[in-house]
């Protein structure tokens, strides 16, 4: 069990400016992610796209923006959990338990909830039956390439994850690539080398089709799938790859007792606490009259709950305003002389 | 104003007026019409906000780009007539515009 100020659940951009703002005020906090790194939807869903709004930096892409961040964070030292997925919470009198899918335990008087809208997970296949196969023939990631070696293996989509593992796995095993449409969307290196296999018969590609069944009991036998012009046609396929992005699912958020608002959770816009005294609710996840889910507002909300933190995990100090510029208590924690 | 009919995977139909400059996604959430999850709000970034738009309309409204057509991969089940609803901005000429939301959403 471990026991800290406030726990983060959400290692976004907004999550990771709470540690900064629970830092400079002596707070200590740990985060814990269902991803593997940190950086959340800016690092998922938009690396390199540019973002323009955020106060004096006129240009950053999402990685940039990330890493200056956990650069400023630094001095803190603060305890990431990644890959973890915070399943219970549970209240003791002022203090707030809670357990994650790895069965890490944690204590603290406050939770911070700053979970975007949800924790990632693949988006996975439409047909039904796809289900029992998963984990057995059909998969949304490869976790281990040996794994995939010496198969028939059938992958769908069309952007860069599809398009990479074709690469790399069409160097030991017979690849399908099926995609919805004709055109793929890679790096222009990628995509000719794509095509270049697909000119020395090293891999089959197969466009405009879908998935139309599955064939097979214990596992996949082969799969069906249909053009456009409505003729289907039969594979032969030990293994699915299934790459269509990301999905965000709230998860077990929504059982914890809060009050919901579709899917966010309602606060009070002075302090950012939900409906549970100690639990925290800021950036996408939040709503409250005229909520924007931009990254700055995220940033003010995480600023106004840490001093609320402050008060639940401090009942018996005062809490002082004080500016980054003029505090020695401030500038000490920062490592600044 | 201008008015969007919506209709989910089941035949219910909802028809509302829409103002214009919203786009047909904010026309649907602000009005708690189901079926439009929008979860990243707009941001082209989800391919949650999914419609198939009805096959008259479908080659009268501006053209989709190249990363609405990209996402569109991303989407559930998607069709020739699909588009994300967070592009389709709402004036005059889409007064009428019919669109089907999709079995679900991600």
């Amino acid at each position: 069990m471990i026991k800290t100020d406030v726990i983060i659940i959400g290692a976004g951009p907004v999550g990771l400016f709470a540690v900064h703002q629970l830092g400079i005020k002596g707070l200590k906090s740990i985060v814990v992610d269902n991803l593997d790194k940190a950086g959340g939807q800016c690092i998922e869903l938009y690396p390199d796209k540019p973002i323009y709004d955020i106060p004096a930096v006129p240009e950053c892409t999402g990685e940039e923006l990330t890493k200056s961040l956990l650069e400023q964070i630094k001095p803190f030292n603060t305890k990431f959990f990644y890959n973890e997925r915070v399943d219970e919470v549970k209240q003791d009198k002022e203090n707030w338990f809670i357990k994650t899918n790895n069965k890490n335990e944690f204590t603290a008087p406050n939770i911070i909830i700053a979970g975007g809208v949800g924790s990632f997970e693949p988006r996975k296949l439409a047909l039904k039956d796809a289900e029992k196969f998963e984990g057995k023939s059909i998969f949304y990631a490869v976790k281990d390439k040996n794994f995939f070696k010496n198969k028939n293996i059938t992958i769908f989509g069309g952007g860069d994850s599809a398009l990479d593992w074709t690469l790399e796995l069409s160097k030991f095993s017979k690849i399908n690539l099926i995609h919805r449409r004709d055109e793929f969307r890679g790096a222009p290196h990628t995509l000719s080398e794509i095509k270049k296999l697909e000119q020395d018969g090293k891999i089959s590609i197969k466009t405009p089709c879908q998935l139309v069944s599955i064939e097979g009991n214990e596992n996949i036998e082969s799969i069906t799938i249909k053009y456009d012009n409505e003729k289907t046609e039969k594979i032969k396929t030990d293994i699915i790859l299934s790459f269509f992005g990301l999905i965000m699912k709230l998860g077990p958020i929504a059982e914890w007792g809060l009050n919901m608002d579709k899917k966010t959770i309602a606060v009070n816009p002075e302090n950012f606490e939900t409906n549970r005294k100690g639990i925290f609710a800021a950036g996408d996840i939040c709503s409250y009259p005229g909520k924007l889910k931009l990254i700055l507002s995220g940033f003010h909300e995480v600023a106004l709950a840490s001093v609320e933190c402050f008060k639940r995990a401090r009942p018996n100090e005062k809490y002082r305003f004080e500016f980054t510029t003029s505090s020695k208590n401030i500038q000490e924690r920062l490592g600044k002389k | 104003m201008s008015k969007i009919t919506y209709i989910d995977n089941q035949g219910n139909s909802n028809t509302i007026d829409v103002e214009n400059g919203l786009t047909v996604m904010e026309g649907a959430i602000q009005n708690d019409i189901p079926g439009i999850d929008a979860d990243c709000g707009g941001a082209m970034a989800c391919a949650t906000c999914h419609v198939y738009v009805e096959e008259k309309w479908f080659n009268k409204i501006p053209k989709a780009d190249d990363a609405e057509i990209d996402m569109i991969d991303m989407a559930f089940e998607p069709k020739k007539n699909s588009r994300l609803s967070c592009q389709l901005v709402v004036t005059d000429e889409l007064n009428g515009l019919v669109v089907t939301t999709p079995e679900k959403q991600s």
